[in-house]
């Protein structure tokens, strides 16, 4: 391939150095969409809840956790379980990206062949979470005292620690740890969040009802699920 | 008793031989395999399919698999190493737009083919991969040749399955191999304990069936069509973009008329080379890292980039910062997890690149006014052309000797390639006409995956195809222990070793970055690839000059067998155009001090 003009001499490669070519003055953030430089903010992080739908086959687990590391997602917690269905399993994941790095979490995990739906959950949805907390039974009225005004129980008392349970959104077993500091924490053990959309919205996409009467009875008090205020 | 087995030279059963009977002949009159086992269901499954050939290497976990074999019409092709296995089913399928097959016994053979996995998953290409496995009762004992290849291999594959019954372990390979080509291809892998596939059954597996939510609608959502359809009619400096996802669905075809209804210039990615004409007006070649000065200044300053089965890698890209910073983005691609993944798509139109394309080409009402960007481009392909010298003085340039096979060869002619300086001359300076053409390793950049390739592709290739592999010296120290396979089978392929006796990539990237430090990339010492050759019994040339260019290639080319030309090219000769990585695609250097 030689120059136009002359095409039997051979030139090397030829044309303006870069400096002196023209450049677009537009720009693309990190996300890769086009931005007005003057303007451009650092992406946000977010919390995400995203629910997946999946079969419960040997290994799923596995290769939703190597999907998270290899692919570098933030996640915070990560909690799996059989639903109604025989051989389906829920898996519920915290997800801490910026709005694309949750796209990406949400279509990567869709094209893992055992997932059937993936759905993230609204900031209403109905979250919950389990911890077990160890504490020094130097004090047991005190330690009952805190476990009632966060509606847990006690699961195990003894001369030298009590172990109690808590249940409830993030925001409160945050403060429930907090509450039970003082008493010494020796262990503790949290689920993370498990979590369901509110209402009719199915948690993912498509979702099936589950079959005739697995469903438990509608509760009477909508406060079933009491939403805890952190003060 | 051999079976297959063919003397090196034996003319009366080679695939090359014109007489002998075509594969595709002897499949339709082969009796299939009746199941009987695990193995046998493992292989019936595979003739269900349409499987013809297949690469591999025998070991203990997976003989029941290969004595099953001996009956069937399947070609197995034993090759010399599990990677070459691997590299060649690749190729092979990339050539043939089906599924290549390869075979390996458990541990050492199935991490042997992981390199070869992990380069299909990357260039999205379909393979399937099956590997014997110690007995399901001795798996997690660290058995002899035990190695968990599910977990070493779900990073690389698309889904890989662990057979656990003979009864359905035939259904499970159908479904792998259905997995492998649905939707976006990619590697797919069974792991066959050995207990599975001597297990009794005689359940014929049936065709193979791809597993649930695995074939995605071809269509894109016709609004979205739409949009996208008004904003390329507006578009004054549009440009094509056509990724390797346009020759995976065989939609060069639509490519093409999309391309030349609308007058858009076209450029593509390295796996996209042959989805469009380099030789069409319209073609201003590939765009990147090594591309053309006219394709990055065109994808500089498009004002819509209507981008089709590509995943915008950072070697196309360089720094996202500066990827067609002006670009409104149409990005065709069946994947939605590669919409937005790197690139922010403006209008996203998931689906069948042939079907989408096709839908668009409805959908546009007003044809964009592209008369000044057309000629603007043509006046940078002016600007920039890819020349290069010949002093008469000076070693052979690379260039020149990719040129001459060009000129000496026909437009069918596949290529395939190492990985470094020579990858990017074969890629630069050869006119890819035709899709399936090019074959080499992009994402993953294997070096060792050229020679292996050429013998996949060889399988695949109708006999009056040329298979040419481009070759580094270091690339074919890698994996040349397959010639022996290549005489063997009597394989019509050559061998053009671009030796420079450097690991020259490394080299020119030390010269640019590194203050010229050779550190690990000067060899000293290299064999004489032509005396190696004629010692695995294939035919060798050297060549120094120019004057004794031509007059190698040719008899290469007329030689029915394995040949292989050590070219002895100017250890000094540099890639250019590059852009540096993260650069602007825009800045590409000419030279090393524009980098
Ligand atoms: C398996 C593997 N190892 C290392 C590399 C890193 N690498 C990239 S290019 C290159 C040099 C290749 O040398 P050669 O095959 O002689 O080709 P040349 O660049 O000289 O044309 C190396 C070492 C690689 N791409 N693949």
């Amino acid at each position: 391939m030689s120059s136009d003009e002359d095409p039997t001499s051979q030139r090397g490669l030829q044309g303006k150095p870069p400096e002196q070519r023209p450049h677009p003055t537009g720009r693309r953030n990190k996300q890769g969409i086009r931005i007005d430089p003057e303007a451009e903010a650092e992406p946000r992080v977010r919390k995400a809840v995203v629910s997946a739908l999946v079969d419960n086959e040997p290994g799923v687990l596995s290769r939703v956790s190597g999907l998270f590391s290899r692919r570098q997602f933030n996640i915070e917690s990560l909690t799996v379980g059989p639903t109604t269905v025989e051989g389906n399993a829920r898996i519920t994941l915290v997800v801490e990206e910026t709005d694309p790095g949750i796209d990406q979490v949400k279509k990567q995990l869709a094209k893992l062949k055992p997932v059937m739906s993936v759905g993230e959950l609204e900031n209403n949805a109905v979250r919950a979470e389990l911890v077990l907390l160890k504490v020094h039974g130097d004090e047991p009225d005190k330690v009952h005292a805190i476990t009632q005004m966060y509606d847990g129980q006690t699961l195990d008392a003894g001369p030298r620690t009590i172990t109690v349970q808590i249940t409830g959104d993030e925001s409160k077993i945050d403060d429930a740890v907090d509450a039970f500091r003082q008493f010494g924490i020796i262990e503790i053990a949290r689920t993370g969040q498990t979590a369901l959309a509110r209402g009719d919205t199915p948690t993912t996409p498509g979702e099936e009802p589950a079959p005739e009467g697995t469903i438990a009875e509608e509760p009477s008090q909508p406060s079933a699920n009491v939403q805890y205020s952190d003060d | 008793m051999s079976k297959h087995a063919t003397a090196p030279q034996d003319e009366t059963a080679t695939d090359t031989n014109p007489d002998s009977e075509t594969d595709a002949e002897s499949t339709t009159e082969a009796t299939p395999t009746q199941v009987t086992n695990g193995a046998t269901a493992v292989v019936r499954s595979l003739e269900n399919a349409g499987v013809t050939h297949a690469f591999g290497v025998q070991g203990g976990a997976i003989m029941p698999v290969y004595d099953a074999l001996w009956d069937s019409s399947i070609r197995h092709i034993t090759m010399a190493h599990e990677q070459g296995a691997s590299h060649a089913a690749d190729a092979y399928g990339v050539v043939k737009g089906v599924p290549g097959i390869c075979l390996a016994t458990s541990g050492p053979g199935a991490t042997n083919l992981v390199t070869g996995i992990a380069d299909a998953a990357m260039d999205s290409d379909a393979m399937l991969a099956l590997t014997g496995q110690v007995p399901s009762g001795m798996v997690g004992s660290d058995a002899f040749q035990e190695t968990d290849t599910t977990g070493v291999t779900a990073p690389v594959t698309k889904h890989n399955y662990f057979a656990s019954d003979a009864t359905t372990v035939g259904k499970t390979v159908g479904e792998a191999f259905a997995l492998a080509e649905a939707g976006r291809p990619g590697p797919t892998l069974v792991d066959l304990p050995k207990d599975v596939t001597f297990g009794e059954t005689d359940d014929d597996p049936g065709p193979p069936k791809a597993p649930a939510r695995s074939s995605p609608s071809p269509d894109a959502d016709p609004d979205a069509v739409i949009a996208a359809a008004e904003v390329i009619s507006r578009a004054e400096r549009p440009v094509c973009l056509f990724g390797g996802g346009v020759i995976k669905a065989n939609a060069s075809e639509q490519a093409r008329a999309f391309a030349r209804e609308y007058n858009v210039p076209v450029v593509t990615t390295m796996p996209g080379i042959g989805s469009f004409p380099e030789d069409d007006e319209l073609c201003l070649s590939w765009a990147g890292m090594h591309g053309t000065g006219y394709a990055n200044m065109a994808i500089t300053h498009t004002d819509c980039l209507i981008a089709v089965g590509t995943r915008f890698d950072d070697r196309l890209t360089g720094g996202i910062e500066t990827f067609a910073p002006e670009a409104e983005v149409v990005h065709i691609d069946i994947d939605p997890a590669e919409i937005s993944k790197n690139i922010h798509a403006d209008y996203p139109l998931i689906g069948d690149a042939a079907t989408v394309l096709e839908q668009l080409y409805d959908a546009i009402d007003d044809d964009p006014e592209t008369d000044a960007w057309v000629e603007q481009c043509t006046t940078w392909k002016e600007e920039y052309p890819m020349d290069y010298t010949t002093p008469e003085d000076e070693p052979v340039k690379p260039e020149f000797i990719v040129e001459a096979f060009d000129e000496a060869t026909d437009d069918d002619t596949i290529v395939t390639t190492g990985v470094g300086q020579h990858q990017m001359w074969a890629a630069q300076y050869w006119t890819y006409t035709k899709p399936r053409t090019w074959v080499s390793s992009h994402g993953l950049g294997t070096m060792g995956y050229g020679l292996p390739a050429a013998i996949g592709a060889r399988f695949a290739a109708d006999d009056d195809q040329s298979v040419i592999c481009f070759d580094g010296d270091g690339s074919f120290l890698m994996t040349l222990q397959e010639l022996s396979v290549a005489v063997r089978e009597n394989l019509d392929i050559t061998v053009a070793v671009l030796n420079n006796e450097y690991i020259g990539m490394v080299r020119q990237w030390q010269d640019a970055f590194f203050e010229g430090r050779h550190m690990a990339s000067e060899y000293n010492w290299m064999p004489e690839f032509d005396k190696l050759a004629e010692a695995f019994g294939a035919k060798g040339w050297r060549v120094d000059e120019y004057d004794e260019v031509a007059a190698a290639i040719e008899e290469a080319l007329a030689y029915d067998g394995p040949s292989v030309i050590d070219f002895h090219i100017d250890p000094g000769a540099n890639v250019y155009p590059m852009v540096a990585s993260g650069g602007a695609n825009g800045k590409f250097a000419l030279s090393e001090d524009q980098l």
